[in-house]
């Protein structure tokens, strides 16, 4: 399922001053690709996947999935927000089964939910509460979720910035296996470079100020990709560039603007 | 533990001395009873069953009238939270209502409902209304949009999304409005009794100073608040604390 995001702007209202927080976006995201959008905080990346979520109306464009233009919510796109946002009165399996159980007897439900569980190892917590679950399973739990109602988009808001580097590095390796398993098209929002290079197809580099896209990189090393570090160093290296001279432009409009004061 | 110890030797002190004082200065027990007294009155109290009676009386308005305040409570919070125009009019009413003591309303009670046990139930119901009605209406409104939205991603909206998440997001003050509740109603039951017609604790309490036996007073007195404290404490405490717990709002 192809998501294409068709000339998309958001402008905000604060008391009357007026903030376009993205600026005609464009990008098409292929079945099955692995796509990351990368950028620094503020740059409009959450409020873009939120639109392509149906969760918010962007002032003006589109956004089409399988050719078809999205509505509102749905299904047919499942998100994993930066908190898991687990129902905390549902235990863990009840909460993978949520998506389900309006849609199938409840025993097929509970089945599915346990394959989902296992897919992200964590089969023996499906009695507990989300909050006897550390920060980084209740992220797994919450992937569970979004993957359960077998969504064939899957769309990601910094699932693991506020994990740890050893969890985080681990849930790389389960969200990579579950991507090579399961074949969904995912959209991933991080702002961390290295996350993007490890595991996408191909990285959105978004500038801010307005939010606007301002390069992209096809990254086609095999995967896993620990034995490509050297490589992917030099990719880092100039993504890195980018983006500093974005944060400088920043910097600079902001010391203008006190001046002016 | 250390608290406990010091409680006890508090307490024991503190009768020791009051019942020292009222024997040696031989003070009446009309005016002021000794501990001995008190406990002498709750005690033939509750060997010719007056008190018990009394108190499964009381209780019974009182979880009548909770029942109904917790349900009228529940269905006003929810209209107010969800409509703005009920919310900006009628709802607009609910705060300065509240700060009436609800055992005020009872005149105009009895004149509509006669002086029975409609009139009481009344009181304890408009005591436990107001408060549930005001937590739910704030529970209902502070459901994080994080639950809503993560919900609306899977196919939840309108009346299933209500069911499924706002409400049960909304339980955590759900439960401290009814512990509130509670509290107002037991206010407002003791109250109305006393100027009703018995069994009940109010009422026999009132009976008992009408006849000049202080001892039953106080000794009804002390019942009252341990009562109001265990219930407090040993069933809503309790009940709020793991809620709280399980819905993330405590600190680990
Ligand atoms: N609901 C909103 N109302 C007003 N401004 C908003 C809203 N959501 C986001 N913004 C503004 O849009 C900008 C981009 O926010 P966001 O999309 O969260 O960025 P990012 O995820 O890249 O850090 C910020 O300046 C933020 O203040
Ligand atoms: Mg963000």
């Amino acid at each position: 399922m192809s998501v294409q995001i068709a000339h998309i702007s958001k402008t905000f209202q604060h008391h009357g001053v007026s903030q376009t927080v993205l600026d005609q976006i464009d990008l098409t995201v292929q079945k099955g690709e692995f796509v990351s959008i990368l950028g620094p905080s503020g740059c409009g990346k959450s409020t873009l996947l939120t639109i392509v979520a149906g969760l918010t109306a962007p002032t003006s464009g589109k956004v089409l999935v399988n050719g078809k233009e999205i509505k509102g919510p749905g299904s047919d796109r499942g998100v994993v927000f930066q908190q898991a946002a687990l129902f905390p009165w549902l235990t863990v399996e009840e909460n993978v089964m949520f998506p389900l159980k309006k849609k199938m007897p409840k025993e097929e439900a509970k089945k599915k939910a346990h394959e989902y569980l296992a897919m992200v190892q964590l089969s023996q917590y499906a009695k507990h509460s989300p909050h006897e679950l550390s920060g980084g399973m209740q992220q797994r739990v919450s992937i569970a979720r979004a993957l359960a109602m077998d969504p064939e988009v899957l769309l990601m808001d910094e699932p693991f910035g506020a994990l740890d580097e050893q969890t985080r590095s681990r849930l790389h390796e389960v969200l990579e296996k579950i991507w090579i398993d399961t074949k969904k098209t995912i959209l991933f929002v991080t702002h961390s470079i290295q996350e993007a290079l490890k595991l996408s197809d191909r990285i959105i580099v978004m500038g801010t100020r307005p939010g606007r896209i301002i390069d992209e990189i096809e990254v086609s090393f095999p995967r896993p990709r620990d034995e490509f570090r050297k490589q992917l160093a030099e990719y880092e290296e100039r993504i890195q560039k980018l983006l500093k001279s974005e944060i400088d432009k920043v910097v600079k409009e902001e010391e203008s603007y006190a001046a002016g004061r | 533990m250390q608290q406990v110890v010091k409680r006890i030797i508090f307490y024991a002190a503190a009768l020791g001395i009051w019942e020292a004082i009222v024997k040696l200065l031989n003070i009446k027990a009309v005016v002021f009873p000794a501990p001995s007294d008190i406990f002498q009155a709750l005690w033939n109290g509750f060997a010719d069953l007056t008190l018990v009676y009394d108190l499964l009386a009381s209780f019974q308005r009182l979880a009548i009238g909770l029942v109904i305040a917790l349900i009228l409570g529940t269905v006003l919070g929810v209209v107010f939270a969800k409509s703005k125009v009920i919310d900006d009019t009628i709802g607009s009413l609910i705060l300065p209502l509240q700060s009436v003591p609800s055992i005020v309303w009872l005149p105009l009670a009895i004149i509509w409902f006669g002086l029975n046990e409609k009139a009481i139930i009344f009181i304890v119901v408009l005591g436990g209304t107001l408060v549930m009605t005001l937590n739910m209406r704030t529970g209902i409104k502070s459901v994080p949009p994080i639950y809503t939205n993560a919900a609306r991603t899977m196919d939840y909206s309108g009346f299933s999304l209500f069911t499924h998440v706002i409400f049960p997001a909304a339980i955590p003050h759900a439960v401290t409005g009814a512990r509130l509740a509670w509290a107002f109603g037991w206010r407002g039951l003791m109250g109305s009794e006393l100027l009703s017609t018995g069994p009940g604790l109010g009422y026999t309490l009132k009976f008992a100073s009408d006849f000049g036996d202080m001892a039953l007073v106080m000794g009804i007195i002390f019942i009252i608040a341990l009562i109001g404290i265990l219930v407090d404490l040993v069933f809503f405490s309790r009940i709020e604390k793991k809620v709280m717990k399980k819905w993330g709002l405590l600190e680990q």
